[in-house]
C-alpha cells in the first residue's frame, strides 16, 4: 500500500522532471512544480519518524520523548525553527540532527561512534535502501516547526562563532577541484548542467533553500536533511566524507541558517 | 612555441575578467586557523578517505582568507607562479586529438571518494574527464550545459588558430589561475586532474574547425 503510493508519486515526478528539462530552467518554477505537498512521499516517512521517535530504544531502553531541542524536554512545537543553537549540556551548537544524536547517546545510552558510522548514517540511494531511523526522526520533529519562522541562535558566543566560522569554512577552497561552497552558491542565476545553484547570499533563494529541507529527494526515494546535503556537497567538491554532526559540518548549516533568517518553513520539500 | 609571455593578450583579459567581479565583500585573515582546525576535526582519517586534499596551497589559502578577491600584489604573484607551473606534453604539440578532447571535455567521471559513493576504481580506464559542461556552454549539441563559466561555443571560429590562442587555450586549461587569479575554474592540469597531453586533447576540441564546437 505505501509502497505503491510512493513509486506512483515518483513516476509522475520524474516524468515532470525530464519533461521539463530542457525548457530554460527557473528556481521557482522548478519549485512550484514540486509543490505539491498532500502528494510528498516524505509524508510516510515522517510518520515512520513519529513512531521512531516515540520507541523506547538503546541501553536505556527509553523513548526520545524526553529530549530537549532547545524550547524544554520534549517540546517539539517550534523547536526546529530555532535550531541550530548552542546547548549547555553538551557545551556547543548543534543542529537538528547532530542535537538527535547527543539524545540517542545521553538518553537512549547509544555509543555516538556506532550512530555516526560512515558506512550506517546514510540510506544508500544506490542500493535503494530506505530512510534510516535517524533520518526518519529528523524529518519528524523538524514537521513539528512547518509553518514558523526559521530563527536560529545567534547571540550566544558559541552561536556567534559557528556562524562566522561557517562562513569563513563556505569560501574554504581546497581538493583537486580547488572548490569552496561559494564556487558554486555565491552569484545569482548559475547553474551546473541543467541543475539550479542557490546563491547563499541572495535572502529570497537561501530561505526557498533552507525553509525546505529536510526534504523528499525524488532520485533518492528517501527523506534527506541538511546533514546529508553538507556530505552531498562536500563529496561533489570531492573531499574526504565530512563526519555527521562534525563542528564543521553544523557551522556551515549555521551559516545557511543564520541566512535564511525570518523564511517560513514549509516541510518537507521536494527536490531531485 | 614553448613559453611566451604573451602579455597584451593576458592583460586584455585580465581586464575584462574584472568584469565579472565576485558580488561579496569579506575577510577571514583572522579566523583562518580555526577554521583550519575546525576542519581538522571534522574530516577524520579512515578507509576510503585522502585527508591530504583538505591541505592548501599558497594560491586556495589566498584565494580563501580573501574570499577570492586577492590584493593587486597578491593577484600578481598568483598569476606568476600559476603561469610558472604549467607544463607541456613531450611533443610539444598543444593541439592534440580533438576527438579524444570531445570525450573528455563531456565526462565527469572521477576523483570523488569516501566510503559512500566513491567513483569506483574499475571504471577508471578513461582517466578522469574535465566535466567542462558542468560549467560552459561549448558543443551546441550538448543542451545541458552549466553557466558558472562563459559560452565556448564557436570558440574557434571566432578566435581563430594562431599560435598565441592555441598557446593561451592551452594554458588557461591547464592552469587557469594563471590568467584570472582566484578564478572559479579548477587548475585542470596543474592539480592533476588531467594530463597535460589531454589538455592539448581538449584544446583541439575547442580551437579545432572539424570540431563540433566550430560548426
Ligand atoms: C561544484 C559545485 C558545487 C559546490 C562546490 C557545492 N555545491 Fe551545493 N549544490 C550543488 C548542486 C549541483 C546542487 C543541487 C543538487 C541537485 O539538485 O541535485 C547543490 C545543492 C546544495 C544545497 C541545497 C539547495 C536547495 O535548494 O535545496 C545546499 C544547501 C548546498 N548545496 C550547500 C553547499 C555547501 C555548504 C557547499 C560547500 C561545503 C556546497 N554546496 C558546495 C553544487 C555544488
Ligand atoms: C567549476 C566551473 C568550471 C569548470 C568545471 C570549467 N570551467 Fe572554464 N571557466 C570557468 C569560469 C568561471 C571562467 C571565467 C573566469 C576565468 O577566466 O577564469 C572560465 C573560463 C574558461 C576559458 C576562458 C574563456 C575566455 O573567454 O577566454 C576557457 C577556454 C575555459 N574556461 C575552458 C574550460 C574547459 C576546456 C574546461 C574543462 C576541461 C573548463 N573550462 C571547466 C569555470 C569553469
Amino acid at each position: 500500500m505505501k509502497k505503491s503510493l510512493l513509486s506512483l508519486t515518483v513516476v509522475a515526478l520524474s516524468g515532470l522532471m525530464t519533461g521539463n528539462a530542457f525548457a530554460e530552467p527557473s528556481v521557482d518554477a522548478y519549485r512550484a512544480q514540486l509543490a505539491d505537498k498532500d502528494a510528498n512521499p516524505g509524508l510516510i516517512i515522517i510518520e515512520e519518524g513519529g513512531d521512531y521517535f516515540k520507541a523506547k530504544a538503546g541501553p536505556k531502553n527509553v523513548s526520545l520523548e524526553k529530549c530537549d531541542f532547545g524550547l524544554g524536554a520534549g517540546v517539539l512545537k517550534g523547536a526546529y525553527a530555532q535550531l541550530p543553537r548552542y546547548f549547555k549540556d553538551t557545551d556547543r551548537v548543534e543542529d537538528l540532527e547532530s542535537r538527535l544524536v547527543s539524545c540517542m547517546v545521553n538518553l537512549q545510552g547509544f555509543k555516538r561512534e556506532e550512530i555516526i558510522d560512515r558506512k550506517k548514517i546514510f540510506a544508500n540511494q544506490r542500493k535503494k535502501q530506505e530512510n534510516t531511523r535517524l533520518e526518519a526522526m529528523a524529518a519528524y520533529v523538524a514537521y513539528q516547526s512547518d509553518g514558523m519562522k526559521i530563527k536560529p541562535g545567534s547571540t550566544h558566543a558559541k552561536e556567534k562563532e559557528a556562524i562566522a566560522l561557517g562562513e569563513g569554512l563556505f569560501w574554504r577552497r581546497h581538493g583537486t577541484m580547488d572548490f569552496s561552497c561559494a564556487s558554486c552558491h555565491s552569484e545569482d542565476g548559475k547553474r551546473v548542467r541543467l541543475q539550479p545553484l542557490v546563491n547563499a547570499y541572495n535572502s529570497h533563494d537561501i530561505q526557498a533553500t533552507m525553509t525546505t529541507w529536510p526534504t523528499y529527494r525524488v532520485s533518492h526515494n528517501v527523506v534527506r536533511n541538511n546533514q546529508h546535503r553538507m556530505w552531498d556537497c562536500n563529496w561533489q567538491m570531492r573531499l574526504p566524507d565530512i563526519e555527521y554532526g562534525s563542528d564543521a559540518a553544523v557551522a556551515l548549516i549555521a551559516f545557511l541558517t543564520k541566512q535564511a533568517e525570518g523564511g517560513t518553513l514549509n516541510i518537507p520539500g521536494m527536490k531531485r | 612555441m614553448m613559453k611566451p609571455m604573451i602579455t597584451s593578450l593576458t592583460l586584455t583579459l585580465t581586464i575584462m575578467s574584472a568584469g565579472t567581479a565576485f558580488a561579496v565583500d569579506k575577510d577571514f585573515t583572522q579566523i583562518n586557523s580555526k577554521i583550519d582546525a575546525m576542519v581538522a576535526k571534522s574530516f577524520p582519517a579512515g578507509e576510503g578517505q585522502d585527508l591530504s586534499r583538505l591541505k592548501q596551497d599558497e594560491t586556495q589559502k589566498k584565494c580563501s582568507v580573501r574570499a577570492n578577491k586577492p590584493t593587486a600584489t597578491e593577484a600578481a604573484e598568483i598569476m606568476a607562479r600559476e603561469r610558472a607551473s604549467i607544463k607541456y606534453p613531450e611533443s610539444g604539440n598543444l593541439m592534440g586529438d580533438w576527438k579524444k578532447g570531445e570525450k573528455l571535455v563531456k565526462s565527469g567521471f572521477g576523483m570523488r571518494i569516501g566510503v559512500i559513493e566513491p567513483d569506483p576504481v574499475a571504471k577508471q580506464k578513461g582517466g578522469n574527464g574535465g566535466n567542462c559542461y558542468a560549467c560552459h556552454a561549448i558543443s551546441p549539441k550538448e543542451v545541458a550545459a552549466g553557466n558558472i563559466g562563459n559560452s565556448l561555443v564557436g570558440y574557434g571560429k571566432t578566435r581563430g588558430t594562431s599560435a598565441e590562442i592555441i598557446q593561451y587555450t592551452y594554458d588557461k586549461i591547464y592552469n587557469a589561475q594563471a590568467f584570472m587569479p582566484c578564478s572559479n575554474m579548477p587548475r585542470f592540469g596543474h592539480n592533476g586532474i588531467i594530463t597535460a597531453q589531454q589538455v592539448a586533447d581538449i584544446t583541439a576540441f575547442l580551437l579545432s574547425p572539424e570540431s563540433p564546437v566550430n560548426q
